[in-house]
């Protein structure tokens, strides 16, 4: 931890929390309390939290910003303990230096932008306050909206005015939950830029809260998952959503293919097994699980990590090759979706059903129509196991 | 004329008083959160139904020289709140307690609570917080919450008779002044005061509800532009 210029630049957080919560609303029988249990060290800099909704992302933040009061724990950035049960500390949130842009961002209706990024420098006196309230208006862009009301921008206006009021403040640290969700991929680019240039100076722990793969993969450097308000895996962006180890987290982790089969056969020495899909005559190869012949599993496929062919192809390295029938195809953006059923039911013949994510260019290329025959070409490590 | 005097006066003086008790309580209300709270909700609802007369029996037994509230004004001020403007606006503020803290928690528990944990994580106190964001997002229903107070003290008729009896000038309101002109035959002057009456509940509800549909915006304007 350094201290530079009377504010702490590179000081680590660390939280370790118990918080059992009881949604009133839920149906009886389903009010099990959730409990969020996790300990973490968060360095400086950006690190996502990662996980489906109801996974405790937001109970976490809650908690280090004070809002919820944890059953036990400790939470302190460097030096300073921000919660200690043991001890019987708990600061208010307005004493913890926290600074928390929410969901939805909560800007002051009734008040100016630059209103709202003063909010938080009531403390500070007038020359350096106006100086603090410029430069983080101009950190973020929204100096040319400073006298308009929240209502008057558009939602990437309104979030660069969030993380403004938020970053003013000089907290020691960022939590922000899913504030970019709702904005298209340009507009989410150019803050996060703004974020790292901010942050590249002040170089303070950033937790970013979301369920999206896609912003894992865009914005990550460092990833903690968190299922069932436990940590299920943390790392790079690669490693966690490579290895998805339960059903729910590959959905969010935007596994398109999720197949029920049975396994066939253990071939130990290769590291690798069959599985029988979905009670089809389609077979395909997998690494090898903790389970025997005749188990019940789950795959997890990409719909990206899937090849098509319009021939049988030969001499590949991939061990699955399957043929199937194209049954539906849908352009959304610059993805084509295609819905391939291969295999055949014992009885039914429907098949098995396999979402298929490829290039308008490979579509045209290859002649893709409904109801073409293709070839379905997968990686052994390309199927994931989960526990079933 | 007297009478209408008097009776705008102590609707006046009621709903500002009102206003000053029922903020805190209505903000403690809304955002507390206990096992108990239904019987204070209850408490608080209660002079909506009782009628005016029991009402105003136990606000007499209260103000009289041997209830605690007149005792206590006897030790202070040498005299009783019976019969006087005093112990009218204390029983007034009984009576119309309701129209003022109703529309205040209603207004406090439509802000998103999100602002108000916005405002703490921004380094605010609850009483910054109260002043900064609670009081100018709840403007409509505090306009609502004095307005409505003030024309249900001014209409008021069974508590101001049993508490204050009928002394001209001093208890005499516009609605017993009424009562008074229909006993004694005088239609045209009963007719007078009633229509005033009217008019004034009639422009009051309608600042009521003009001000909850447009108040948003405009008062938020005022209020930031000071």
């Amino acid at each position: 931890m350094g201290v530079v210029g009377g504010e702490i630049t590179s000081a680590q957080l660390a939280v370790r929390v118990r918080k059992t919560r009881t949604y009133r609303d839920h149906r009886p029988a389903d009010r099990t309390p959730f409990v969020l249990d996790v300990a973490l060290e968060i360095p400086p800099g950006i690190t996502i939290v990662f996980g489906p909704s109801g996974a405790g992302k937001s109970t976490l933040l809650d908690c280090i910003a004070g809002l919820l009061r944890p059953d036990e724990g400790r939470i302190s950035i460097g030096a300073q303990v921000l919660l200690d049960t043991d001890r019987g500390i708990s600061l208010p949130p307005q004493k913890r230096q926290v600074a928390y842009v929410f969901q939805s961002l909560a800007l002051f209706p009734h008040i100016t932008v630059e209103q709202n990024v003063a909010y938080g420098l009531v403390e500070t006196r007038m020359p350096e306050r106006g100086t603090r309230v410029n430069e983080a208006l101009d950190a973020f862009r929204v100096r040319k909206f400073a006298h308009r009301k929240p209502h008057e921008l558009s939602g990437g206006e309104r979030q660069r005015a969030a993380l403004a009021r938020s970053l003013a403040t000089s907290p020691h640290v960022l939590l922000l939950d899913e504030p970019l969700t709702a904005l298209d991929a340009g507009m989410k680019k150019s803050i996060m830029d703004d974020l790292r240039a901010w942050n590249a100076a002040k170089n303070i722990p950033v937790l970013y809260v979301t369920h999206s793969r896609e912003e894992v993969d865009a914005l990550g450097e460092r990833v903690i998952a968190l299922e069932q308000g436990k940590m299920a895996v943390s790392g790079t962006p690669h490693e966690v959503l490579a290895a998805p180890r339960r059903s729910s987290l590959a959905q969010a982790a935007g596994f398109e293919n999720l197949l029920t089969g049975t396994i066939t056969e253990l071939r130990e020495s290769d590291g690798v097994m069959r599985v029988c899909l979905e009670e089809s005559d389609c077979e395909i190869e997998t690494p090898l699980g903790y389970s025997a012949v005749g188990d019940r599993v789950k795959l997890a496929i990409r719909a990206g990590d899937i090849l098509l062919a319009t021939e049988p192809p030969h001499r590949l390295s991939a061990r699955n090759v399957i043929p199937g029938t194209i049954v539906s195809m849908e352009q959304r953006g610059a993805t084509v979706i295609a819905k391939v059923t291969a295999g055949r039911n014992a009885g039914v013949g429907e098949g098995v059903s396999f979402t298929v994510h490829l290039t308008p260019g490979a579509k045209r290329t290859l002649g893709l129509e409904v109801d073409c025959p293709v070839w379905l070409v997968l990686k052994t490590y390309s199927c994931h196991v989960l526990d079933a | 004329m007297d009478a209408l005097l008097l009776s705008l006066r102590l609707a006046t003086c009621v709903s500002l008083i009102l206003l000053f008790i029922g903020m805190p309580l209505a903000y403690w209300l809304a955002y507390w959160n206990w096992r108990g709270k239904f019987f204070l909700e209850a408490i608080v609802a209660l002079p909506l139904v009782l009628p005016p007369t029991v009402l105003g029996f136990y606000a007499l037994v209260a103000l009289g020289p041997h209830g605690p509230l007149g005792r206590i004004s006897q030790a202070l001020f040498h005299h009783g709140l019976a019969f006087t403007f005093s112990g009218l606006v204390v029983a007034s503020l009984l009576y119309s307690f309701p129209f003022t803290v109703q529309p205040l928690i209603a207004s406090f528990e439509a802000i998103d609570p999100r602002l108000l944990e916005a405002s703490a994580v921004l380094g605010a106190g609850r009483l910054r917080t109260f002043a900064k964001v609670i009081l100018p997002l709840s403007l409509p229903g505090i306009v609502t919450a004095v307005v409505l107070s003030f024309a249900h003290t001014l209409g008021e008729f069974g508590v101001v008779l049993m508490v204050g009896g009928n002394l001209a000038g001093v208890t005499r309101t516009v609605s017993i002044d009424i009562y008074d002109h229909v006993q004694s035959l005088e239609y045209a002057e009963a007719n007078r005061m009633a229509l005033v009456l009217l008019i004034i509940s009639f422009a009051v509800l309608s600042v009521v509800y003009g001000v909850n549909r447009k108040i948003g915006r405009r008062v938020w304007a005022l209020w930031a532009a000071r």
